[in-house]
């Protein structure tokens, strides 16, 4: 039986307001008896944190970071979508919506999608009163500006730097309450367990990263803003912290994992270079704005490109494929991202590929530079152009990026209802961390969105609905007051303690960044841009027997008892490789291909990818049944009244 | 694998690295030795190749803070031969690469050096008096909820732009550590500034600045005496203007504020 998904009755367009005067209010006296844990200070941490503090309940916000400003948020570059319409182009609520739903391969929950583009506006004008510096026309007014899988200019920005701005944004707000006392703010605190007793979340478990110290906190509800499990394959355009830690351990408490195969592959990173290798870095989608993707016609010009034997400028305009703008005329180079990747992979793998090592395309920037000049190109891009000469050596306005996918974001996540509750009730889990907006494909400049409407303007609403009916004292059904000594707590401090004394025991021979390595080389050759069956029973055996090895030649030095960076490191990859072969099954299970989980068998004549509605149109949600023990599928079934299923086309 | 330079030879070098256990340990500058350094690696991809090393030798890795490693975080923060995030201007420590190294080089690092940033560990700082400024006053007092639409509050397109560039601090703490008095006016006079320029930002433009100033002083950064190495290492070029910005505020503030004594 799956759990209730709480979408409101009514039709799309009333369903949240209808449900924002049903959901239960807590006074205004009575919010201060409340304690609310917020995990994660990124956009959604950040901007939930601040907003529960505003309407007086006690919260107490955790990050891994020395600073709540940090989050990797704040490097998302382009920017956030909003149904504004304020360049008169015909875009709308139920547009963004529309959009939304469709660039998400129809795998998203309509109700939840709808909200989202609902308080989308309301976004940008709280961002606006912070004094957030978005872009302006000369006349003062706010600008926009185009991005993949779209067909207006709903997108809002600060320069290359949108994520940074918003995100600062939102630290502004969570520093004001924390001066008010109204926040209390730990840093470099880890979360290591979520605490549940009779059923409800009633806090978390932290190790605290600069002297050792395992603590535990109590509140309650707890809400997780933690981010998303990009890292999985070692090599992403997350930033090197990010990990699936805290929503993992919430998850083998009892919280479903949902759609955890829907990775978002974007198209526009720099290549790799090394086996060095430590990140990938992203270019910013608002270039395919401007910028060409193309490779060479032959396959014999790319070897000599290869080769160094002539220089990518030789190449005369006839001897160039602008693959995008030739296979989807009506969106060119705007494809949605899981196309974009797509085809780029096409190329390579058709041995058209460029860069030394083949894998790569181009994005070019000559025609935009010859129709408006290079400083008006460097004004809309220069900190990208910046960055990648200082990475590439290379300088791209007198020759072509080379850009290839890489992975970027996770659709899946946590499952939630449509209050964000996770399975475990007062367990809420926000922004990427849960797994509700994108379908199985997120378009651009959706995250800031998503992250900022959860925050902001979801949970404020939707937990005073829990807390109403929670009493205010903390005690659990038999009547134990519950605080760090409740038998709850001790135990799982314990565990902890343990897990940390059985990773700094072993002593064995491999460090955990090369058993990171190691899985992300699986987790991308089998379980990444394309997918089969056959690979993915494979890298399942592999990832079982790596999961073996780790838990007996892990190598670490030194105590739990100080700041050990590679201690930290161990939590998560033995997090990642349990996640890992969940994502595999959920590969294997979802016999269809849609968005960006492409499996091979499931294609069309063209290339194209094949859904497969009567059957996949569903949720898959999981169900931690104990270690090394298969996971339980439930399917939430999606239903689609506003929005017509049909075939996903850019043509 | 070749990088973009296939003809980009690898190179040893000679760390000399600052060794602390904790906030209260003497700490020490220990040497180490690194090989084959690809030219393409980042700075922090080399110091990768240092911790893997010495775990292999049983030896506790060398600490350093670091997240997004595209220079956007802030987090990154080590002083490389003598200058804060090392020899490459507009650079975090993170984009700087080994091509702007050469072989047999030594290159000494340092933590930031300054009596608000306590160090935790070899190379990692505390920089929570930075927050604690902006506790004081770095923001807009405005609740979630009743803003108005965003284009009721029409920006001159200039002053937007020089608003923007003030906000673009990372708040790496670079500019203290470049400092000799280990000041914090850059990074204060960043968030003024941006806030002063702004209509959001005037109703309380007195009592910030007058707040942030005295938050600063409290956690211990030096005075500024105008020499400017602070703007000259900044990693994203955070002018000068905003300090004289930051006082013109503050004596403004103070001769007609009647909010503070």
């Amino acid at each position: 039986m799956f759990p209730d998904s709480k979408i409101p009755e009514g039709s799309i367009a009333e369903k949240w307001d209808k449900h924002k005067f049903n959901v239960k209010l807590v006074n205004p006296a009575n919010k201060r008896k409340y304690d609310i844990i917020v995990v994660g200070t990124g956009l959604a941490g950040g901007a939930a944190a601040a907003s529960l503090a505003e309407l007086g309940y006690n919260v107490k916000a955790f990050t891994y970071h020395d600073s709540p400003r940090r989050a990797h948020s704040i490097a998302a570059q382009g920017g956030i979508n909003a149904a504004k319409n304020y360049q008169n182009d015909g875009d709308s609520v139920y547009r963004l919506f529309y959009d939304t739903v469709k660039g998400g391969d129809y795998r998203a929950r309509e109700a939840n999608v709808y909200r989202l583009a609902q308080v989308s506006v309301n976004i940008i004008d709280q961002c606006v009163a912070q004094g957030v510096p978005f872009a302006r026309e000369y006349g003062g007014l706010l600008a926009n500006r185009s991005f993949g899988g779209a067909q207006v200019s709903r997108t809002f920005y600060a320069r290359g730097q949108t994520g940074q701005q918003l995100l600062l944004g939102a630290y502004s707000a969570l520093s004001r309450q924390i001066s008010y006392g109204k926040v209390k703010m730990y840093t470099r605190s880890e979360l290591l367990d979520v605490v549940v007793i009779d059923g409800q979340a009633r806090g978390i478990v932290t190790r605290n990263l600069v002297n050792g110290k395992i603590e535990s906190h109590t509140a309650h509800a707890v809400v997780l803003a933690t981010g998303g499990y990009g890292n999985v394959f070692y090599l992403s355009t997350n930033a090197k912290y990010c990990n699936v830690t805290a929503a993992w351990r919430a998850h083998k408490k009892g919280a479903y994992f949902a759609n955890p195969c829907f990775t978002q592959i974007h198209p526009t990173c720099i290549p790799v270079s090394g086996d060095y290798q430590s990140k990938l870095t992203l270019m910013s989608e608002s270039l395919r704005n401007d910028g060409r993707v193309w490779v060479p016609k032959t396959v014999e010009m790319a070897e000599r490109l290869r080769k160094g034997e002539i220089h990518v400028n030789d190449i005369k305009e006839e001897e160039r494929d602008y693959f995008l703008e030739r296979k989807y005329p009506a969106f060119g180079n705007l494809v949605p991202r899981d196309v974009a990747s797509r085809n780029a992979k096409q190329m390579c793998d058709e041995g058209r590929g460029v860069g030394s090592s083949g894998l790569a395309v181009y994005l070019d920037f000559a025609d935009v530079i010859k129709r408006i000049g290079e400083e008006a190109v460097s004004q809309k891009y220069g900190n990208l152009f910046d960055m990648y000469a200082k990475i590439t050596d290379e300088n791209p306005y007198k020759q072509p990026m080379r850009i290839y996918p890489a992975v970027h974001y996770t659709m899946g996540g946590l499952w939630v209802d449509y209050n964000l509750q996770t399975t475990i009730p007062g367990l809420y889990a926000t922004g990427e961390c849960n797994f509700s907006d994108h379908g199985a494909n997120r378009l651009g400049a959706s995250a800031l969105m998503q992250g900022l409407a959860d925050g902001y303007f979801v949970i404020p609403y939707t937990i005073g609905d829990y807390l109403a009916k929670t009493p205010a004292k903390l005690e659990d059904s038999n009547k134990v007051a519950i605080n760090a000594q409740h038998p709850a707590f001790v135990a799982a401090e314990q565990e902890v303690r343990d897990r940390t004394a059985k990773f700094l025991a072993m002593r064995g021979n491999r460090t955990p960044d090369e058993f990171h390595k190691a899985l992300g080389h699986i987790m991308w050759e089998y379980c990444g841009m394309a997918r089969n069956a056959k690979g993915l029973t494979f890298a399942k055996a592999e990832i079982q027997k790596l999961r073996r090895e780790f838990w007996q030649d892990l190598k670490l030095v030194g105590s739990g008892e100080e700041m050990n960076q590679a201690l930290e490191k161990a939590g998560r990859v033995a997090d990642f490789l349990e996640l890992g072969e969940l994502m595999v099954d959920d590969a294997l299970n979802r016999n269809e291909s849609c968005g960006g989980h492409f499996r091979e068998e499931y294609q069309d004549e063209k290339g194209e990818a094949q859904r497969d509605d009567e059957n996949y149109a569903y949720v898959a949600a999981w169900e931690f049944m104990g270690d090394n023990q298969p996971e339980r599928l439930n399917k939430e079934p999606l239903v689609f009244e506003n929005v017509k299923l049909s075939k996903r086309s850019y043509e | 694998m070749a990088g973009s330079n296939p003809n980009a030879k690898p190179m040893n070098l000679t760390l000399n690295v600052w060794r602390q256990p904790n906030r209260d340990a003497q700490g020490q500058i220990v040497e180490y030795k690194v090989k084959d350094i690809s030219p393409d690696m980042s700075f922090l991809e080399m110091l990768d190749v240092l911790n893997e090393d010495l775990l292999h030798q049983g030896q506790d890795p060398v600490a350093f803070d670091h997240d997004c490693r595209e220079g956007i975080c802030g987090s990154c923060d080590l002083f490389i031969n003598g200058r804060s995030h090392g020899p490459e201007k507009g650079t975090t420590t993170c984009q700087l690469h080994m091509r702007k190294f050469s072989d047999g080089d030594t290159i000494t690092i340092e933590p930031w050096r300054a009596h608000a940033f306590p160090v935790n560990k070899d190379l990692s700082v505390d920089r929570s008096a930075f927050d604690r400024i902006i506790q004081a006053g770095g923001y807009v007092n405005v609740n979630t909820g009743g803003a108005p639409d965003g284009n009721e509050i029409p920006i001159p397109k200039d002053i937007a732009d020089r608003a923007f560039e003030a906000a673009t601090c990372i708040g790496c703490g670079a500019c203290v550590a470049a400092c000799k008095n280990a000041s914090a006016m850059l990074f204060v006079s960043a968030k003024v500034s941006q806030l002063a320029l702004l209509p959001q930002g005037q109703v309380e433009r007195k009592t910030r600045v007058e707040n942030m100033v005295a938050q600063m002083d409290i956690e211990g950064f030096g005075a500024c005496t105008n020499i400017g190495s602070c703007a000259a290492e900044c990693p994203v070029g955070i002018s000068l203007e905003n300090i004289a910005m930051l006082n013109r505020e503050f004596l403004a503030a103070k001769a007609t504020s009647n909010n503070l004594a």
